[in-house]
């Protein structure tokens, strides 16, 4: 409770500092120094957004980053000892066709044991990102292959080197499904004006299936859906999942970002027999992400989840969920660091909140829990804007459905971490 | 500009220090007195089997791990939380016996009702005719010490009761035990070759290996080479599939029966305090203690931490009369429909913690105090219920501190 509310007044009182006065850098903790010439950016441009390498005289570059940490965390008293984890490595190849027609690829070998447990264990190479970008004028654009669902900021915009935290968002890894891509297709486009900016994107793609709410989580689970080899040939449901996405940003204010991901999830149909009810999901989510005259950089992201059931099926499984986190990252120190011309050290604390089960048991009508929440100061050192070096700790209560803390993977988990992250 | 980056840093570095200040680094292990998770103690050997368990007891199935088509819910530690009692939103059902004669409905799927059903099939429902009953989940913490009390001393006790003046009087509830099931040690089978079971709320289940098995297969749709057949539902015209291998092997079956048999006893809290004590002495002047055997021994076991220890369990394994207002018309086993297996009231006091802050007692929940859950009984525990009625306040309050230290 009382972290809760510390959570909140650090987040007051940052906010409280804003004010309409000249805007610095806002990418300087968010993109890094070598990017493509795009002068304003929006989160949907995190994609190309990224430092890359021209290949000689080619019209294809590469670029990619990897994450590696340690860690030592403790839940309820027990603890696994030091581990020391490669968790990611990515490589992107992007090419320019012909003007206006672009191709971005994107290779990772991911094993993220934080991460959504939904992945496949062990570590595995995937094809995140495949897709060709074809340009009609700058607000309509056409992308097609396998793409970044825009739900949220932080599915399109999570490269290791941009956070100062080892560890990616619980509720966007475990709640939303993190480098949620699938096939498909649609339109995106940007518009600005004056210190304005305005962007949307809209695709048609695969999705879900019936394991988000049938998983050995015991609870819906989106991530679920990402262990499953055929989805990107093959759409369970037999049905379009629509995502869509609206940002507008201000140069002094910030950028926000309204989006939404929903269609029906189940195999409602075999061989052309119903089978099952058409059952749906639906997913809003707010993002939000500015920099203080203070320099004080602030992401934040929320979502909320609505999942058909079954009639009389099991609470274990809810129809609703509901998580998110906020991010405050302060430089204290920028300038010349060694040899560094441009490094910076900074403060950062993170808050997070999920609730897997939202809603009251039918049995008693009192409240299902299932949720969690945590707080991660962290430090952080950027010997250039592109590599850093962080250190974490982390305090986390996570309750049972019955809201029960005392148990061997629920009560109070804490520990450090220590990462490292770059582009190359 | 400075002066608001040296605000925004200093919010920061305050939060941190305040925070860090505020609770400690690492969380610490778990106390005993606060929840019910560790093991007797044992081997290397017993600690590696026993964790083994410990993941599969809080493993949850989806179908594609075996679970359903129908389940009630999706993995043993759902129901045991903490290995305290249960929450009602996992209560299962059962019916289909009404005497001592056996059940009448096992073509439509008794004695357990497949409260939930993966999606695409038809849910079960309770046959017309069939009486039902309703159980939350008991406390699993210590089973495997009532496991090991030898049928004599249950036998005692229930021959202790003969000429009790209360009324209490209490028996073992003897049944067949299944054909892979092997005797307990010591155990004394009945004229009949019947055998005195010991666990679920009527006592019809004979032993650990036993519950288990159950469990997998009617809570949890998951089959095993005891029990290999998925049940079917009368009402779905879609036979369920009988998988070719079983859902749960041997191994990962024994490490689960090996779990709940080396579960330590939850820890009484405070059992020195003066106002406990005296509540411990009225809760045996009342009668309380006639069915809640404060003290019993076990005799052997193979596991050395269980063999011939002193213990708290507060039951006599027995079933009772507890009056109409119990009678649920649902039996098992020669039990009769009022008769119930005398709960165990270790653990008490934590129950709280796994039932959502609020309490829920008796076979099906219904009592949302330990007050409440005293005035339901009836039948054989009627006379101590009358005392407990006319207690002084300071004697009441005493009594009740002492069952919350439990
Ligand atoms: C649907 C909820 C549920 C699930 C899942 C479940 N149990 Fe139970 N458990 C119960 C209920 C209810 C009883 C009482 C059964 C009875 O009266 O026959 C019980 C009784 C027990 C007991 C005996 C306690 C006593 O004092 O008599 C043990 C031991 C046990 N369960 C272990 C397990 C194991 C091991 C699993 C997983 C394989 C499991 N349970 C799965 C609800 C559940
Ligand atoms: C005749 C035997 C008998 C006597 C005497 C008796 N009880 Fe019980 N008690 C039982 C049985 C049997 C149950 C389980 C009934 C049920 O589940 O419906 C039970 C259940 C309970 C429960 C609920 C436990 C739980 O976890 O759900 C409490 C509390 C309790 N008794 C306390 C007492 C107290 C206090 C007294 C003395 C006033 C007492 N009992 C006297 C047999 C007895």
């Amino acid at each position: 409770m009382m972290i809760r509310t510390l959570i909140a007044v650090v987040a007051a009182v940052l906010f409280g500092c804003l004010s309409a006065q000249a805007q610095i850098d806002s990418s300087l903790l968010k993109t890094p120094e070598k990017k493509d010439t795009i002068p304003h950016s929006l989160n949907m441009d995190a994609i190309y957004n990224r430092p890359f390498l021209q290949l000689g005289k080619t019209p294809v570059s590469i670029g990619g980053y990897m994450e590696s940490n340690w860690q030592y965390v403790k839940t309820s008293g027990i603890t696994v000892g030091n581990q020391f984890q490669f968790r990611r490595f990515s490589l992107f190849v992007a090419s320019t066709i012909t003007k206006h027609i672009k191709f971005l690829s994107e290779i990772e070998y991911e094993n993220d044991p934080t991460g959504d447990p939904g992945d496949a264990g062990g570590g595995s190479f995937e094809v995140e990102y495949a897709a060709l970008d074809i340009e009609f004028h700058p607000l309509i654009n056409l992308r097609g292959g396998m793409i970044v669902n825009p739900i949220g900021a932080f599915n399109q915009n999570h490269d290791g080197p941009k956070w100062e935290f080892t560890d990616r968002p619980i509720a966007m890894t475990q709640m939303l499904p993190d480098t949620w891509s699938n096939t498909g297709f649609g339109l995106y486009g940007k518009e600005y004006k004056n210190h304005w900016m305005f962007g949307y994107e809209f695709y048609l793609t695969g999705g879900f299936n019936d394991s988000i709410i049938d998983n050995t989580q015991g609870k819906t689970f989106l991530p679920a859906a990402k262990s499953s080899v055929n989805r990107f040939t093959e759409s369970a449901s037999g049905e379009p999942l629509y995502t869509g996405k609206l940002s507008v940003r201000h140069d002094k204010i910030g950028e926000l970002g309204l989006s939404y991901m929903g269609g029906v999830y189940n195999t409602w149909q075999i061989e052309g027999a119903q089978v099952d009810y058409k059952r749906r999901l639906s997913v809003y989510d707010v993002d939000f992400n500015t920099t203080l005259p203070t320099h004080t950089n602030i992401i934040t992201e929320w979502a909320w989840i609505f999942v058909h059931l079954p009639p009389n099926y099991t609470q274990e499984y809810s129809s609703r969920q509901f998580g998110g986190f906020i991010d405050v990252v302060q430089p204290v120190y920028r300038g010349r660091i060694l040899d560094w011309n441009n490094a910076s050290i900074n403060l950062a604390v993170r808050g997070e909140y999920v609730d897997w089960n939202v809603g009251t048991f039918s049995s008693t009508g009192t409240r299902m829990y299932n949720d969690l929440w945590s707080i991660m100061p962290a430090i952080s050192f950027r010997p250039t804007p592109q590599t850093v070096l962080r250190f974490n700790y982390r305090h986390e209560r996570a309750r049972d459905i019955t809201g029960d803390f005392i148990g061997a993977t629920i009560g109070t988990t804490a520990g450090f971490s220590l990462g490292l992250s770059t582009y190359f | 500009m400075r002066h608001k980056s040296i605000l925004a840093t200093s919010a920061i570095v305050v939060g941190i220090v305040a925070f860090t200040a505020c609770s400690k680094l690492l969380p610490s292990m778990i106390d005993p007195s606060e929840g019910l998770c560790g093991p007797v103690s044992m081997s290397s050997a017993q600690t590696i089997l026993f964790s083994a368990g410990n993941n599969e007891f809080f493993r949850v199935r989806s179908s594609s791990s075996g679970l359903g088509p129908y389940f009630v819910a999706s993995g043993c530690g759902n129901c045991h939380s903490s290995d305290n009692r249960g929450h009602p939103f996992t209560i299962l059902t059962r019916f289909g016996q009404s005497d001592t004669t056996g059940n009448k409905f096992l073509a439509e799927g008794a004695p357990q009702l497949g409260t939930f059903c993966l999606p695409g099939y038809t849910p079960e429902a309770v046959p017309p005719g069939a009486t039902s009953t309703q159980f939350i989940a008991p406390i699993t913490a210590g089973v495997g010490f009532l496991e090991a009390v030898p049928d004599s001393e249950i036998l005692n006790m229930a021959a202790a009761n003969l000429n009790n003046p209360d009324g209490v009087r209490g028996h073992p509830n003897y049944d067949t035990i299944p054909s892979w099931a092997t005797p307990l040690n010591g155990a004394i089978p009945r004229g009949d070759g019947k055998y005195i079971h010991r666990f679920g709320r009527k006592a019809d289940v004979y032993n650990l290996l036993e519950q288990t098995v159950n469990a997998y297969s009617r809570d949890m749709g998951i089959t095993s080479t005891y029990l290999p057949n998925n049940p079917s539902n009368y009402l779905d015209p879609t036979p369920s599939v009988t998988p070719s291998v079983p859902e749960v092997d041997n191994t990962t079956l024994n490490s689960t029966v090996f779990y709940v048999t080396c579960l330590q006893t939850p820890v009484q809290r405070n059992p020195n305090d003066p106002t406990v004590l005296a509540g411990n002495q009225v809760f045996v002047q009342i009668g309380c203690e006639t069915c809640h055997k404060q003290t019993l021994t076990t005799g052997y076991s193979p596991i050395a931490a269980l063999a011939n220890q002193t213990f708290n369990p507060f039951t006599d394994l027995l079933v009772h009369d507890m009056g109409p207002g119990l009678d649920d018309h649902y039996t098992e086993g020669t039990a009769q429909t009022s008769e119930w297996r005398t709960t165990p009231l270790w653990g008490l006091g934590l129950a709280p913690n796994v039932q959502g802050g609020n309490t829920y007692l008796l076979h099906d929940g219904r009592a949302h105090s330990i007050e409440q859950a005293i005035e339901l009984h009836g039948g054989e525990a009627a006379v101590s219920e009358g005392r407990f009625e006319k207690l002084s306040t300071t004697d009441r309050n005493a009594l009740l501190t002492f069952l919350k230290s439990l």
